[in-house]
């Protein structure tokens, strides 16, 4: 590409491939991917690689469109919003349209394709996932309850759950704890960056629960769910995804975790400006290796199995 | 034989092009593989064929 093109681009602000491309929230689709992956592989059975990379890509593809969906619904918000100033509508170079005929086309695409690769339970799945995201947290949740990033979470909880379906065609107390626990984790995860971030949900009219009940029920809320989110993720380890090697990062992890969760909850504002909301910020950056790590846990777990080492 | 010089519209979409392109290529090979991967399991034979035989 010339300079020549580069400036015209910029002139015009037409999108750029890229710029569709991030319309399918290419961080969320990461950790999509890498979860439901972890789901795939630790069912029991087995698909044909080629047949398993498929589901995988689908199932990305599907949470893409279904990110979509959302910066279609959501430009009005995300212009107010610092973070997502930057997104593609916000920032000019797609039309609204343009991505809701992205997110419908994929959404439809990925599905299909799901259930011809794999099975119609797994390709439901996704619907439903997409259908949650787009309607039931987007357009519904998200702006009428601060409870909204509790229920909506489920959406993000269930790539696994379609990856154990892809091998299986069903699901199993296995797959439902790995929706639990992303599900559970989501809440604290996600009020820890409200708590620094101040006052962006606040202008763009969001009702996060920092925004309507405070911040120190926000911090209560941490907590408890934190405590929950814990019960769950060390109970895991009991079940035919657990073993050692799991119960060990579990331990570890979820010890940290409620540690950080604790000390969250015990500051208070002053204290938490005075020095840069740092113990939130750290509890934050843990939560995003905490879930990385258990599903990696479970992932050397379904790994190690065929050589006698994983599960119990 | 001379080409054309390339139309500016083309200049400046060829980035969205070729992204275009490579989805649509791969998607080819992407419904090639899968069909490979379940003709040659027996997904597709008849039901009767353990019949005949």
């Amino acid at each position: 590409m010339s300079d020549a093109s580069i400036n015209t681009q910029a002139n015009t602000g037409e999108a750029s491939f890229g710029d569709y491309f991030a319309l399918l929230k290419p961080r969320v689709m990461s950790l999509v991917v890498f979860t439901a992956a972890v789901g795939l592989l630790a069912a029991p059975g087995s698909l044909h690689p080629f047949e398993a990379f498929c589901a995988i890509l689908f199932i990305a593809v599907g949470g893409g469109a279904s990110g979509a969906l959302n910066m279609w619904f959501d430009s009005d918000i995300d212009q107010v919003m610092k973070r997502t100033q930057g997104r593609p509508i916000p920032a000019g170079k797609v039309q609204r349209d343009e991505a809701l005929a992205i997110g419908v086309a994929l959404s439809g695409f990925s599905v299909v394709m799901l259930g011809l690769a794999t099975n119609w339970v797994a390709a439901g799945l996704l619907a439903f996932t997409i259908f949650f995201y787009a309607v039931i947290y987007t357009m519904w949740l998200k702006r009428w309850t601060p409870q909204n990033i509790v229920i909506g979470g489920a959406a993000g909880a269930f790539p696994p759950m379609i990856g154990w379906a892809a091998v299986t065609g069903g699901v199993a107390i296995e797959s439902v704890l790995m929706f639990t626990l992303t599900f559970m984790w989501t809440p604290p995860h996600f009020w820890a960056l409200c708590l620094f971030m101040k006052s962006d949900y606040k202008d763009a009219g969001v009702p996060m629960l920092h925004v309507t009940h405070g911040r120190r029920v926000t911090r209560n809320h941490i907590l408890v769910y934190t405590l929950l989110l814990a019960a769950i993720a060390i109970g895991m380890a009991f079940t035919g995804v657990g073993g050692p090697i799991y119960l060990t990062t579990a331990l570890v992890l979820n010890g940290l975790f409620v540690l950080g969760a604790v000390s969250i909850w015990r500051r208070d504002e002053t204290v938490a400006e005075a020095d840069g909301y740092k113990r939130e910020k750290a509890f934050f950056a843990l939560s995003l290796v905490y879930l990385f790590l258990h599903f990696g846990a479970i992932l050397a777990e379904a790994l190690m199995a065929p050589y006698g080492f994983g599960g119990w | 034989m001379s080409f054309r010089e390339p139309h500016e519209l083309h200049k400046r979409r060829f980035g969205r092009n070729l992204g275009v392109a490579l989805v649509l290529t791969s998607f080819i090979f992407i419904v090639f593989g899968l069909t490979y991967v379940k003709i040659t399991r027996g997904d597709y034979e008849p039901e009767n064929a353990s019949v005949e035989r």
